[in-house]
């Protein structure tokens, strides 16, 4: 990883259907070192996967999200580790953390009506084995997402020229 | 009635771009890359410290030389990273923008008839400051073939009995231009040979995408005939605050102040607060808005060349100065058609000074989106006049 692998992530989390050759005026690289560049970084797992950030609540989906803390009794030689990966082959389950604080692991779930997230919460997280306590936090509004600011008004207006 | 304009307000011509600014604003949809200020908003930290300030009642007059704290912040910056030391409380005065820095320098130092040498293309502001100082500028042209740099023995030509200073702006404004140790050290050996003063405007300085800015100050034997002026408007996104700073020897500086006293009194109060804060917390946010410019260069230009506009790539500040001479249209021409047809705003080189002619100037610091868009429209243009 140098600089260059640094630029390319930061333009590619910023806008993923950027092509290598764009990406290579911008690096000031060559297209081909830019694809190996790519390459190596998927093949790190650096590079998880393409996506598009989607503001949900202006698509008018209807669907519901919300936050969910465990506090869990972690493992003997596991610690965090197994329980989190049952956790987290839950399709509902969009993003899972361990932090520190008064709880242990945070979930951010998805459905399509609250009675779905309380029903995923009731019948597959609280019951498991060595989670002892949960918090369900219904989501009410996101405001910015993943570095964008979904509710940031177009700048004011600037002189076509100065001075 | 008698005419009561003086000669000195007469004789200084408007801003060349003027006519293209009405015309753009009766326009929808135009993509202007006419404007020399970032696109950004100003990071929000240094926006919430001077909300702050004015919350606890901190809208009053500053010190004349600007707040404590800040001028000695600065003082710390420009030693850690350009190796230019200068006394926050006797040798630096915090300024209204580099434009009321720059005036105050010239004033402070020009007598009727003094010669003050301008390194052209440059920012307009320069040759009308001397002329309403009661100097006379005479230009000196950095040539495309010299990567827009100040050559030596340029300057050598047009120093003359009556020569008492220079002015330079590197990382230039419009060219990118950028001058390196050694480039400021041939131009020194004329300045210090023919005991001139130096006025060196470094409000790019932080924008310079290879290596690190060298600081005329900082080049042996010119701190002391040299006036340094810079500013945070660029580098943290801070136009409209109007915060800059002046630096030269005490003698020079009380010079400079007492005209600052009675003219400006002191540079806005809750801007000083936030410049401070952007100098102590705003090092992460600055780094990330160069490295993007950086990016919209490489960008910019590398279309640029692509259409037909060959450009060569500005080592600072955030312009592209791309020659029209190939479309066989004169700059003027093409700045108003481009903008009449196409509704893209740049500035022609002309206005610019000498060296300028057959240039335009485009100001990379728009959305990458907007640059992208931009190069389509020029290609347009070259091509349905087939120029």
């Amino acid at each position: 990883m140098d600089e260059k692998d640094l630029l390319i992530l930061r333009l590619l989390e910023e806008n993923s259907r950027l092509s290598p050759e764009e990406l290579a005026i911008m690096a000031e690289l060559s297209g081909e070192d830019v694809r190996c560049r790519i390459a190596a970084l998927e093949e790190a797992k650096i590079i998880r996967s393409y996506t598009t950030i989607i503001d949900w609540e202006r698509a008018a989906n209807g669907g519901v999200a919300a936050i969910i803390e465990l506090k869990v009794n972690p493992e003997r030689d596991y610690g965090y580790d197994r329980i989190a990966d049952r956790l987290a082959k839950f399709r509902e389950v969009k993003s899972l953390r361990l932090v520190t604080g008064v709880y242990d692991l945070q979930l951010h779930v998805t459905g399509k009506t609250m009675q779905d997230v309380a029903r995923f919460v009731s019948e597959y997280i609280a019951p498991m084995d060595r989670i002892r306590e949960t918090a369900t936090h219904i989501i009410m509004k996101t405001y910015k997402e993943n570095g964008q600011n979904f509710c940031e008004k177009e700048p004011g207006e600037r002189l076509p020229y100065s001075p | 009635m008698r005419d009561f304009v003086s000669r000195r307000a007469r004789v200084i011509p408007p801003s060349g771009i003027r006519k293209f600014f009405d015309l753009a604003l009766t326009m929808e949809e135009v993509i202007s890359l006419g404007v020399g200020e970032p696109d950004f908003s100003t990071p929000w930290n240094l926006c919430e410290a001077s909300i702050y300030s004015i919350e606890q009642g901190g809208t009053s007059y500053t010190p004349n030389r600007g707040i404590q704290p800040l001028r000695e912040a600065v003082s710390r910056w420009l030693s850690s990273h350009y190796g230019t030391n200068y006394h926050p409380d006797t040798e630096m005065i915090i300024t209204t923008g580099v434009s009321e820095g720059l005036d105050i320098a010239i004033r402070a130092v020009t007598d009727p008839g003094d010669e003050l040498i301008v390194a052209e293309p440059s920012y307009v502001s320069y040759s009308p400051c001397v002329t309403l100082a009661g100097g006379r500028p005479v230009p000196v042209e950095c040539l495309e073939k010299d990567h827009f740099k100040l050559r030596a023995d340029h300057l050598m030509e047009a120093v003359s009995s009556k020569t008492k200073a220079v002015i330079i702006n590197f990382p230039n404004n419009p060219t990118g231009a950028v001058m390196r140790q050694d480039d400021l050290k041939a131009i020194s050996d004329v300045v210090i040979d023919h005991d001139l003063l130096l006025i060196s405007d470094e409000v790019y300085s932080e924008l310079t995408y290879t290596g690190t800015h060298a600081s005329a100050a900082a080049v042996e034997g010119l701190r002391e005939r040299t006036i340094l002026l810079n500013g945070f408007s660029k580098a943290y996104a801070m136009t409209g605050w109007r915060i800059g700073y002046l630096c030269a020897p005490q003698e020079i500086c009380d010079a400079a102040l007492k005209i600052h006293q009675y003219v400006m009194l002191c540079a806005p109060a809750m801007g000083q607060i936030a410049a401070l804060e952007g100098l102590r917390r705003g090092e992460d946010e600055k780094n990330k808005m160069v490295q993007e410019y950086r990016v919209r260069r490489n960008l910019f230009v590398e279309g640029l060349n692509r259409i037909g506009l060959p450009c060569h790539l500005p080592e600072g500040a955030f312009y592209a100065f791309p020659s029209v001479e190939k479309t066989g249209l004169s700059d003027l021409e093409f700045a108003e058609r481009l903008l009449k047809e196409e509704h893209v705003a740049v500035v022609p080189g002309s206005v610019l000074g000498q060296g300028g002619k057959d240039h335009l100037r485009c100001a990379y610091a728009v959305s990458r989106a907007h640059l992208t868009e931009a190069v389509k429209r020029m290609a347009h243009f070259i091509a349905s006049n087939s120029c």
